[in-house]
């Protein structure tokens, strides 16, 4: 006597998805099983190693400990989302900070979720529930503040540049948008390394 | 192995009332909050419920309200809402703290208050706080209302006076008076379950709670008596002795704990 399933729909990565599960089966499973998406790993299926790490409504959980059914109309985002080309992944890839890979979607995504500017402190506390058996962590460390370092950096560049253009805005004609403005910010460079992230707005 | 969810139910019930008039009618059903005891149980197999009730969702179990006299917390208060909110770290800042050991930021995002009183374990990180501080646990009915002083909640080993019709709806903090302090005593400062768990109040009459040393959290009333009574240190620690009931397993032993408890009882009582 099982009863019929009825449609679960959330947003993944950004598009609408809708799926026709047990509600209480794992959102680790569904999103690997039903949506395809293998990068979010299952480490030790009690919440204590953080390999299953996604992002919920803009907070890290751990999948293994969610029943699909508490998704439901809410925004969840895996390492997916972030399409290769978020300034963390690059930089977990150069300084060391992934090695066997097993922890790192989850970690990565933990470390997207500390949100601009943490502090040592605050990635060690952020990503204590994730556990790394190659790296001694160190190497994480260092990838999350090249990348936040790298990412301040093309903030201010890209604040000083348009400084460093005083003619630009005579250049500018109707309809397009004004140095600074929200609509040029959302196509400078700092945008483009956020990946799926809505860009800041500036100046 | 891996409990099997296909003979599993879930009722979705849309309000507060739609869950209890669930839980009076067609229960007993367990009811999932965070998860994140429930699912380990599940994961592991080890939870023999069946019919679930998925209250995530009620929002009118949330928040944090302060008065005069009571600070009051929704049941499915997470602890990330607990550990960020100006109120409660000024009001009860030793819920803070407990908050902040319980798991990692994955763990906090989800867990909840309430959750942490249902599960009932003898190692919850935020009953020590709760027996301290004299807290109230609201349990709501389709048909009443209720609160419970937490001192009584618990008849034994995971088992309490909430009757499966009843839900937990809130927890009532009544003013603090006096320092408060907390420390948990675990193999590393994140994820780790208690091996001790201590709160205390400083004041005049000292209260003083123990979680994983007894089939529930103590509050070890003789031991505060003889430290308000002017008795020396080593004196309460040996009342202390009497209080507690700890066990070997597979985080530590009795005799252990039984050491750890005594000492904790000394940095409280000198530091506090």
């Amino acid at each position: 006597m099982t009863p019929p399933l009825r449609p679960i729909a959330f947003v993944l990565n950004g598009a609408r998805r809708t799926v026709r599960v047990h509600p209480l089966k794992r959102l680790l499973d569904v999103l690997r099983e039903e949506c395809g998406l293998t990068g979010t790993k299952e480490g030790c299926g009690e919440g204590e190693c953080g390999a299953c790490t996604v992002i919920v409504n803009g907070n890290a959980v751990n999948s293994c400990l969610v029943p699909v059914a508490q998704v439901a109309g809410a925004k969840v985002m895996t390492i997916e989302g972030l399409k290769g080309r978020h300034r963390l992944q690059r930089a977990f890839a150069e300084f060391g900070g992934a090695q066997c890979g097993i922890c790192t979607p989850g970690m990565i995504l933990a470390a997207v979720a500390l949100g601009p500017r943490p502090t040592l402190e605050q990635v060690r506390t952020g990503l204590a529930g994730n556990i790394c058996r190659c790296t001694g962590y160190e190497g994480i460390y260092r990838a999350i503040r090249k990348s936040e370092d790298r990412r301040q950096k093309t903030e201010d560049r890209s604040k000083t540049s348009h400084l460093r253009r005083p003619g630009s805005s005579l250049r500018l004609r109707s309809g397009q948008a004004a140095p600074g403005s929200p609509a040029l910010s959302e196509r400078g460079p700092a945008a483009r390394v956020e990946g799926p992230k809505v860009p800041r707005r500036r100046g | 192995m891996r409990t099997a969810i296909s003979p599993l139910a879930l009722r979705q019930p849309r309000s507060l009332r739609d869950a209890l008039r669930m839980l009076r009618d067609e229960g007993p059903l367990t009811p999932l909050a965070g998860c994140t005891d429930v699912y380990v149980g599940l994961n592991f197999g080890t939870l023999r419920d069946q019919q679930f009730l998925n209250i995530w969702g009620l929002d009118d179990l949330r928040g944090i309200d302060v008065s005069t006299d009571l600070l009051r917390i929704g049941a499915l208060t997470t602890y990330t809402e607990i550990i960020r909110s100006p109120q409660v770290r000024r009001r009860l800042p030793m819920l803070v703290a407990a908050s902040r050991e319980i798991g990692a930021v994955q763990i906090q995002n989800r867990g909840t208050l309430g959750g942490n009183i249902a599960n009932g374990s003898p190692a919850g990180d935020t009953l020590p706080v709760l027996a301290a501080t004299e807290a109230l646990v609201e349990l709501r009915s389709i048909d009443w209302t209720r609160k419970v002083p937490f001192v009584d909640f618990y008849t034994g080993y995971r088992a309490s006076v909430r009757r499966p019709d009843e839900l937990i709806t809130a927890v009532e903090f009544p003013r603090v008076e006096g320092a408060q302090w907390f420390r948990k005593v675990g193999t590393r400062a994140a994820q780790s379950i208690s091996k001790v768990v201590v709160a205390g109040v400083r004041s005049e009459h000292p209260r003083i709670a123990f979680g994983s040393v007894a089939p529930t959290v103590v509050r070890v009333r003789r031991t505060e008596d003889a430290l308000a009574s002017g008795a020396t240190l080593a004196e309460a620690q040996r009342i202390l002795q009497e209080e507690i009931s700890p066990i070997d397993d597979m985080r530590s032993t009795a005799s252990y704990r039984r050491h750890v408890a005594a000492n904790l009882l000394a940095q409280f009582w000198t530091e506090g």
